[in-house]
């Protein structure tokens, strides 16, 4: 496998590097059109998938079925009045929006969305560039996109965008984090940090039968990827930084018309793209889960991937569908004391089956180093204190002496109806009265 | 999109002569490089400090393109996670907790600080014009062909220098900001006499039942009562009337006053005309 892609690396770099001009323009408008119409639907599916899981129609008058109705609201979002509150930031105020749209949009330059296609007669990929660092440029845009989130929460001038604003920041760095962390274990497995090299990394079958997809090989990393990249889009159940319940509308509660259509389009197409990344990274990218080389040649990658891509959006939507929003220190603690430990353990294993596996230890090397590391694990094991059991016998009283029902309590089966009395007040008099007179 | 093009083509093996500018080097450049200097010059006059930092991240992204062009992609990337990504994000963050009025007092707190002030600068830029002087005149480009090839290209060089060569200071960095963040947590999570600042969930709940006020909510104005009008008393199930829902101000207020409120909530009153709509015929 390694020696298959050493002669891969750096195949789809060559094969873009001689695009002409007009190739790269269509595919800069094809992926921007390919953004805003996931879009479209993104929005739509989530209503209609959402509604189904809370046994309602969901949206169903606008278009066939209902399916152009988010069309129809952008349309109306774009010519409501567009308001500034007095206390804005002028300039910063109009920036956000801008700031949060465009390194969305830009992150999926490096995605690879199928392999080699003809295109009017001309032989290319179907990606805009592949850098050598093309992992990299994604975490650059998606941690651009949280100035406009920041800055969007403290030009508005009041408390609530703030307080969204400051958990957004807050939030965004500490998933970053972990978010990295898990991409590292592939870029050590393939040896490349450019998208195209990781999904041809990706291309065999494991024996012959099990697709050699990173996100069954490094399977913890999958995982860690997969939460940290809801963390990273604000999406529920950690949508902290726009938690309505608490935030009314969180940074964007003072944004209106096209401005707050911007941040919303900036949120489906992340959604998108870190979807997509997760593709590229875990599940194959453009390659056929099965099926021979047909099915992996030409556009046919395309399918796959939007196949793939949606798959994730749906677990986005399934997750909103289901879970309650986490609190603010059960998130934190999440991020920084289980995924971002987790990480460095993979990695560090990560790192030492590379180390075997390139060294070509013998059977014997490696069966006492497997022994050190289980040896290693289980002398820990047992230098940890146990957890203190506490004390189940009593009931736990809420404050001293306050009175608290019993754990062991069986609720009477019916409780007696009884007629609750209502106040004899004069029909004329019952509109006001003070409580003298009801006496 | 045609820096990104440009970013994604390879290399060539072959030893390219350092010398020469091609035009898309110079043309990103007379575009970044103003744009790096009008970033720092803002910095310095913005009078808030979120646009401050606001400028410097300008400068921090055009540097960042800048090597991205000069053949280090990942010195570019890495700049802008790490620079404009994270640090400038934390310093927005103590900014915005500070609030965004507080502008600098010109009053000079600390003694001398200005002359030290002054000497630093200068002496800084005594150093930068000799590095510079020196880079310029007997400094030989080497170029970045050879390490963006061979050995596992540019990723590859940096990390084996870093692990090899720089691995002395590079965990010596690691070690100075881990203590650094640690002296934070500390100051930050104890209070003056040593005890912890907060007080936690349970302490504050059993300080609330403790202190022997109404642990609920009090019952808004309309709760059980016929009328939802702000001044309806809210009834209690046996139904007499919470004290606790009566607005103070219409309390206080004559009653005489509040009597054509009386007559519309009650219905008595003054009655919808559609005549009215058509005025002085009315």
């Amino acid at each position: 496998m390694t020696k298959n892609l050493a002669a891969e690396i750096g195949d789809t770099a060559k094969l873009l590097a001689d695009d002409p001009i007009w190739l790269i323009l269509i595919k800069v408008v094809g992926i921007f059109a390919f953004l805003v119409v996931m879009t479209l639907f993104m929005i739509n599916w989530e209503r209609k998938v959402v509604a189904r899981m809370q046994h309602r129609p969901g949206p169903n008058r606008v278009g066939p079925n209902g399916w152009l109705q988010s069309l129809a609201d952008g349309l109306k979002l774009a010519f409501k009045e567009d308001i500034r509150p007095v206390l804005a930031d002028k300039w910063v105020f109009f920036l956000a929006p801008v700031i949060s749209c465009i390194p969305a949009f830009l992150a999926f330059s490096v995605i690879p969305l199928a392999g080699k296609v003809s295109m009017f007669g001309q032989e290319t990929s179907l990606q805009l560039v592949d850098l050598p660092v093309g992992v990299l440029v994604v975490l650059a845009c998606s941690s651009l996109g949280v100035y406009g989130i920041v800055l969007s929460g403290w030009a508005s001038g009041s408390p609530y965008p703030l307080l969204g604003a400051l958990r957004s920041a807050a939030q965004v760095i500490s998933y970053e984090i972990a978010m990295g962390l898990s991409i590292v274990a592939v870029i050590m497995f393939t040896g490349s940090m450019s998208t195209g090299d990781i999904v041809n990394a990706q291309a065999n079958l494991l024996g012959g039968v099990v697709p050699g997809w990173f996100g069954l090989l490094l399977f913890p990393s999958f995982v860690i990827y997969v939460v940290s990249m809801v963390g990273e889009t604000n999406r529920a159940p950690f949508d902290l930084p726009e938690a309505e319940s608490e935030l009314v509308g969180g940074f964007h509660t003072e944004y209106s018309s096209l401005k707050f259509a911007l941040f919303f389009l900036a949120e489906y197409v992340n959604m998108v793209t870190v979807s997509a990344l997760a593709t590229t990274l875990f599940l194959g990218g453009y390659h056929a889960p099965w099926g021979g080389e047909f099915m992996n040649t030409g556009w046919w990658g395309l399918l796959w991937f939007i196949l793939k891509t949606l798959a994730f959006l749906f677990l986005f939507i399934w997750l909103r569908g289901t879970l309650p929003r986490l609190r603010y220190d059960q998130f934190m603690k999440l991020g920084w004391k289980v995924l971002v430990p987790t990480s460095l353990v993979w990695i560090m294993a990560v790192a030492v089956i590379r180390t075997g596996a390139i060294q070509q230890l013998s059977t014997a090397q490696r069966l006492i180093a497997l022994g050190v590391v289980v040896g290693l694990v289980l002398l820990v094991s047992f230098l940890l204190p146990d957890k203190k059991v506490s004390d189940t016998k009593g009931v736990p009283l809420a404050g001293s002496g306050f009175p608290v029902p019993p754990l062991d309590l069986a609720v009477p089966k019916s409780a007696p109806k009884r007629k609750v009395k209502v106040a004899n007040i004069p029909a004329e008099k019952a509109a006001v009265t003070t409580g003298k007179e009801a006496e | 999109m045609s820096v990104l093009t440009f970013l994604a083509q390879q290399p060539e093996p072959v030893q390219r002569v350092v010398d020469t500018v091609t035009t898309g080097e110079a043309v990103a450049f007379w575009v970044l490089g103003p744009l790096a200097l009008a970033g720092a010059l803002g910095m310095l006059f913005a009078r808030n400090a979120v646009h401050s930092a606001l400028w410097l991240v300008v400068t921090m992204l055009s540097l960042g393109v800048l090597y991205m062009i000069q053949q280090a992609p990942f010195l570019g990337f890495v700049q802008i996670i790490v620079y404009t990504g994270a640090i400038m994000m934390l310093f927005l963050f103590v900014l915005m907790m500070v609030g965004r009025d507080s502008s600098d007092s010109v009053v000079e707190v600390i003694r001398g600080q200005r002359l030290a002030a002054a000497l630093l600068g200068i002496g800084f830029a005594v150093l930068m014009v000799g590095s510079v002087a020196r880079a310029l005149t007997s400094v030989q480009p080497k170029g970045l062909a050879e390490a963006n090839t061979t050995n596992g290209g540019n990723v590859g060089n940096i990390g084996t220098k870093l692990f090899t060569d720089y691995l002395f200071p590079f965990e010596l960095t690691s070690a100075l900001l881990i203590v650094a963040a640690l002296g934070a947590m500390i100051l930050a999570f104890v209070g003056r006499d040593g005890k912890p600042a907060k007080k936690t969930q349970k302490e504050l709940v059993e300080e609330r039942f403790q202190s022997g006020k109404r642990v609920g909510s009090i019952p808004g104005p309309g709760v059980f009562a016929t009328a939802n009008s702000v001044a309806t008393p809210a009834l209690l199930p046996d139904g007499s009337v919470a004290e606790e829902s009566l607005f103070e101000l219409i309390e206080a207020t004559d009653k005489s006053a509040l009597s054509d409120d009386v007559a519309e909530v009650a219905g008595t009153g003054h009655q919808p005309d559609p005549h009215a709509l058509k005025g002085s015929e009315s």
